[in-house]
């Protein structure tokens, strides 16, 4: 246990010594940097709404409840279709529907009451944490589902 | 210069990690007190052993063991299409007998010569010969149909008197009666509708076939979610285990703060008289401030009283920890002072987030003359596998039924990995 701390912390010093010279051979594109840093500041601004208003039931991890509420990692949900992504978000969700093989006893709320920008970070966030890798969802995409759905 | 920079990079790293070494050498316990696996990984009091008897047989429920050393337990995801497994446990360990039953469920009972066993909307039964084995598994009677199930707090837990009843627990489809559920500023329903047919301990003639709702009586109403019941004998009446409110963070968060309420409310244990009301959705019981506090859906401000018409629990265990299983123990194994007192399995947390998670224990409250006395204490622990895993929620094992055997050893079930524990105790 202790050599394996010693060790670790060898690693790490090791590693951060590596990155700080990789760092400065990098060039950085200018371009690219930009839109990453609107996509990392998205998704800071998920993450905020995430540990207010979902972490509750899907958990700091991502995870879910065992039979209560579904992960949302991976799951067809969370990587498909944006519009119906936005439309369970500003709906809420409580058909005792199949997800990845397990059903779940719990009803997920209708979270209209979010701001378009917010929902648009959370659900970002949501696509690029706990191992998923999602395009990112915008702020006009979620204004023109919330518009649909009301008409419904 | 060079060296400079490499030394203000690796300084603070090399201080960081003398830190952490310093603390993981403060912290690290003796190994022997770390080596608890020959207790199954459960940490017991003194003289207890503890005995994982079989593993991996499904969501193993509520369990019942007959005198002749099988354990009947009810399956919630039906496993090869069966949602019974019977089990025989040959003192260290179990192995399965055979399977039946095509329903899911949580409740199992053995009474007067019958195994009853629940699925979400009804109640069967199913003879048993004078060993205690079924005798027909394809051909249950249906005792009780058409119970509410809305998909939350669908569990039918159920119990059986000495008096020919039956006793089922009909949850809430709800977590505080709110006209949209669990949804953020939706205030609570006027005259909660949902008290008609759920929320409450419905009572039903144990030997009578095809109930519903109308031979039934609502036999304590404001009870949110139940799963551990038990009679007690000695002042003969029921005794329930309430699951209280999740989520008053969520859903005014302007009253209570992510802290509060992940420890409130209150988990009651509750000593039930036939037309008893406990209050759900107008109150929850606060255990901080020893009170009946009105419901924040219903005006409430975390501070104001309420539920003047509801009786007052007997005993009160902190926030989200999920009572499975109550069992009253009247077996003359363990040291005398557990002998009518209480086991709760508690299955463990998951409103608490994104605070640290807990539960995942047994615990033991004392009773004397048929009510609580003195604190309750955690008494058998280590479920979860680590501190770690309690505080994530990613529990290895999560208790849910107990149930006591003939020679007065205690018997838990976990429906995570479908491993049933036996707890016995040695002078
Ligand atoms: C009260 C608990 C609760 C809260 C709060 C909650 N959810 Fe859910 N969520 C659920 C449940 C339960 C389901 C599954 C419902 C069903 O099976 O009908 C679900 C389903 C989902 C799904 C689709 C299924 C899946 O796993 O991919 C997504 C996506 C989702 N939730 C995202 C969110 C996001 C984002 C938030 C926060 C804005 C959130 N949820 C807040 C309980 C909750």
């Amino acid at each position: 246990m202790r050599i394996k701390i010693i060790a670790s912390c060898v690693l790490m010093m090791l590693m951060y010594a590596g990155a700080q010279a990789q760092v400065k051979h990098k060039a950085k594109p200018k371009a690219k940097h930009s839109t990453t840093t609107g996509l990392a500041a998205s998704i800071a601004k998920g993450k905020t709404v995430y540990m207010q208003t979902c972490v509750s039931c899907h958990q700091v991890d991502g995870g879910g409840v065992q039979n209560m509420n579904p992960p949302l990692i991976k799951t067809t949900y969370v990587l498909g279709d944006k519009t119906k992504l936005i439309t369970i978000v500003l709906n809420g969700f409580n058909e005792s529907v199949e997800i990845e093989g397990n059903t779940y006893s719990n009803t997920m709320p209708s979270h209209d009451f979010l701001k378009d920008e917010d929902i648009a970070n959370v659900l970002t966030f949501v696509r690029n944490s706990f191992g998923n890798k999602a395009p990112a969802v915008t702020a006009a995409e979620v204004t023109k589902v919330r518009a649909a759905v009301k008409k419904t | 210069m060079k060296n400079r920079k490499f030394i203000t990079v690796i300084l603070p790293l090399v201080a960081v990690c003398g830190l952490i070494l310093l603390n993981a050498l403060k912290s690290d316990p003796p190994l022997k007190h770390r080596n608890i696996a020959d207790n199954a990984g459960l940490t017991l009091p003194t003289g207890f052993t503890g005995t994982a008897l079989i593993t991996g047989i499904g969501s193993a429920r509520h369990i019942a063991v007959t005198p002749q050393g099988n354990i009947y337990v009810k399956i919630n995801r039906l496993k090869n299409g069966k949602g019974i497994v019977v089990l025989h446990d040959s003192g260290d360990k179990a192995e399965v007998v055979s399977s039946f039953g095509n329903f899911s469920g949580t409740g199992i009972y053995i009474k007067n010569g019958y195994l009853y066993a629940s699925s979400d909307e009804n109640v069967y039964r199913f003879k048993l010969d004078a060993k205690n084995a079924v005798i027909d598994p394809e051909h249950p009677e249906t005792v009780v149909s058409g119970l509410i199930n809305r998909h939350e707090h669908e569990a039918k837990a159920i119990l059986l008197d000495n008096a020919g009843n039956l006793y089922v627990n009909i949850g809430a489809y709800s977590n505080s009666c709110q006209v949209k559920d669990r949804q953020k500023g939706s205030m609570g329903q006027k005259g909660c509708p949902i008290l008609d047919s759920a929320a409450g301990i419905w009572q039903f003639k144990a030997d009578k076939l095809n109930q519903h709702y109308g031979d039934g009586v609502r036999y304590a109403t404001g009870l949110r979610n139940v799963m551990g019941m038990d009679w007690n004998y000695q002042d003969n009446q029921l005794f329930v285990m309430q699951h209280g409110r999740d989520q008053l963070h969520d859903i005014f968060p302007e009253m209570f703060d992510q802290k509060q309420s992940a420890l409130l409310p209150a988990e009651c244990l509750y000593a039930i008289k036939k037309g008893d009301n406990a209050g759900w959705p107008y109150m929850y019981y606060d255990q901080i401030q020893h009170k009946k506090v009105l419901m924040p859906e219903y005006g409430g401000d975390g501070k104001k009283a309420g539920g003047e018409n509801a009786i007052d629990p007997a005993a009160a265990y902190p926030g989200h920890l999920a009572p499975n299983g109550l069992l009253f123990y009247t077996g003359d194994q363990f040291p005398a002072k557990y002998k009518n007192g209480a086991f709760i399995a508690f299955h463990g947390s998951w409103n608490r987030a994104p605070e640290p998670q807990a539960g995942y224990f047994v615990v033991f409250q004392p009773f004397k003359n048929g009510k609580p006395d003195g604190q309750w204490v955690v008494f058998a622990n280590g479920f979860s596998g680590s501190q770690a895993q309690t505080e994530s929620g990613r529990a290895e094992h999560r208790p849910c039924g107990l149930a006591q055997g003939a020679d007065g050893s205690l018997y838990v079930s976990d429906d995570t990995k479908g491993t049933i524990y036996k707890i016995t105790y040695k002078k």
